[in-house]
């Protein structure tokens, strides 16, 4: 049969010599292989304590921002919903009554904002449908739930925390990489 | 009176006996850690650190766990003998580390007391005695599970060391013609005036030989064909859970513990201090500290040998049954008969004022 390639080896099937036989030499350099694994940098992290840093680019949990002054930017005009290519994103929306000024920038905000994580696909078209600025993909993921309900996530769960009353809190879920405009 | 036993006598092997169950128990049970730390960074891994300082209470959880858990005695098991198996295992495990000389001797209370349990004049067939005992447990606990698998397990452990003990025994033929004695006290007495006085250096083969049957001896990788976990679902101790699988696999930890301890005793000086002259050292600093540094010597190249254990157990992969039937009666037995014809043709020719 002619060979397909050159790269074909023959195999030898000579009997082993009396010091292969003896397999002490193959133990002893298997032995120092192993030896040699003991100062080797191990890839493994001791988790809890220390965590690999997410790539500048990745797309998490989704954050509903606050400007300055900590009023809401949403406005609920739907550009996000209709964007979403998982539809997992629902909104109401609801007129600014007087003495609201503080709590929403504009007249009209979303007075329900639910995404439903389960649907959510991750891909941060939201993030660029929104004209407000309102809506921004976090460095952290949905942790684990008993129940597809807990993966509904409402306003409350969703809402960046005030950017004055706590500050600590906000600026931990604005993260580092968000560069709020 | 011939043996004059006094309360004194009594008390003090009684200590002593409590001191060294106790300290080969800890001992074993941080074997366990140190197999699976070995294992670990052997392996790129890191092994347990969570519980406590570098995990250092793992084996604690690990015990505690092994009690918690519900003991299952199989319906068609023969209850008494299947749990005498453990036992047995436990029990011959424990009762080498009777004749093995810790250290030379303390001072208290007026008394030199002797840091080694009994001085029987045949202290090395005793060991033998026991450790060959070793395999009952094995066999009665496999046999008693009324389960095909363990019931392998069980024969191949008891064929095995058969037929390592029979190599094991005439390596050690070649060391006692050089020794002269059975004692095990004698014999470190005899290896504590040079480093090149150890026994190592006059049978390095008889050495080889031995420490090949002790790793068989203790079921030990490459030769833990028992147990063998891909083949038989773990061997002899397949129906067992909770403490009595503990037993079994602490009695492999304690085992392998001891026949370390027989082997840093027989070849490696037993609790010679290398190139430290031990009379000139009781003198400056007495004879207590020195009894602790010679344990502490023990117990270091004890140590050496169960890293040696773990070390090759992470290397090297399982025999295949005939070829570890071959490597122990073809391969062995006729190298330790050699090495005893030799040593025994030397020691005449020596005799008879053959210089070489």
């Amino acid at each position: 049969m002619q060979a397909l390639t050159n790269r074909a080896q023959q195999v030898e099937r000579k009997p082993m010599s009396l010091l292969e036989r003896a397999y002490l030499p193959a133990i002893f350099r298997g032995m120092a292989i192993t030896f040699g694994h003991m100062f080797k940098k191990r890839p493994t992290i001791n988790y809890p304590e220390v965590t690999r840093p997410f790539s500048p680019v990745f797309r998490g949990l989704h954050i509903l921002n606050r400007d300055e002054e900590g009023r809401e930017n949403c406005t609920a005009c739907g550009l996000c919903a209709v964007a979403c290519p998982a539809e997992a994103i629902t909104m109401e929306a609801a007129e600014r009554s007087a003495g609201e000024e503080n709590l929403y920038r504009e007249e009209k905000y979303a007075a329900k904002y639910e995404i439903n994580m389960l649907r959510c696909i991750f891909c941060g078209l939201c993030e660029e449908a929104c004209p407000k600025d309102a809506i921004y993909l976090s460095e952290t993921f949905a942790p684990a739930n008993f129940q597809r309900k807990g993966f509904i996530y409402g306003k409350d769960d969703l809402l960046i925390p005030h950017p004055i009353t706590e500050p600590e809190a906000h600026a931990k879920a604005k993260g580092g990489r968000v560069s709020l405009k | 009176m011939l043996l004059s036993i006094g309360l004194p006598l009594i008390i003090e092997k009684l200590v002593l006996i409590v001191v060294v169950v106790m300290s080969s128990l800890v001992i074993a049970m941080y074997a366990t850690f140190a197999e699976r730390k070995v294992a670990a960074i052997m392996q790129d891994r890191r092994g347990p650190n969570r519980a406590g300082p570098f995990g250092l209470l793992q084996p604690l959880a690990d015990g505690l766990k092994l009690f918690f858990k519900e003991e299952i005695i199989p319906n068609l098991s023969s209850k008494f003998l299947f749990i005498l198996g453990p036992c047995l295992a436990m029990l011959t495990a424990m009762m080498t580390g009777a004749v093995i000389p810790w250290g030379d001797k303390v001072h208290f209370f007026g008394r030199d007391i002797s840091l080694q349990i009994a001085d029987v004049n045949i202290g090395i067939l005793y060991v033998f005695g026991v450790v060959s005992m070793g395999v009952y447990g094995i066999m009665i606990g496999s046999w008693a599970s009324n389960n095909k698998f363990s019931l392998m397990g069980g024969l191949r452990a008891a064929s095995q060391i058969i037929s390592y003990e029979l190599a094991m025994g005439i390596a050690l033929i070649a060391l006692l013609m050089t020794t002269g004695t059975l004692s095990l006290k004698e014999i470190v007495q005899q290896q504590q005036e040079h480093w090149y006085s150890w026994n190592i250096i006059k049978q390095p083969l008889g050495f080889l030989i031995f420490l090949i049957c002790a790793f068989a001896e203790c079921n030990r990788t490459p030769f833990d064909l028992p147990e063998a976990e891909n083949e038989l679902i773990g061997g002899y101790h397949t129906e067992y859970s909770s403490m009595k699988l503990g037993f079994f696999l602490f009695a492999e930890y304690i085992n392998m513990f001891l026949s370390s301890s027989v082997m840093v005793s027989l070849f490696f000086g037993g609790y010679d201090i290398p190139f430290v002259n031990d009379a000139s050292l009781a003198e400056s600093i007495g004879t207590n500290w020195v009894a602790l540094i010679h344990s502490g010597v023990f117990l270091f190249k004890a140590a050496c040998f169960l890293f040696l254990f773990m070390w090759v157990r992470w290397t090297i992969p399982r025999f295949r049954y005939d070829q570890l039937m071959n490597l122990g009666w073809k391969i062995l037995i006729p190298l330790a008969l050699i090495n005893m014809l030799a040593t025994g043709a030397f020691i005449l020719l020596q005799q008879n004022n053959w210089h070489f």
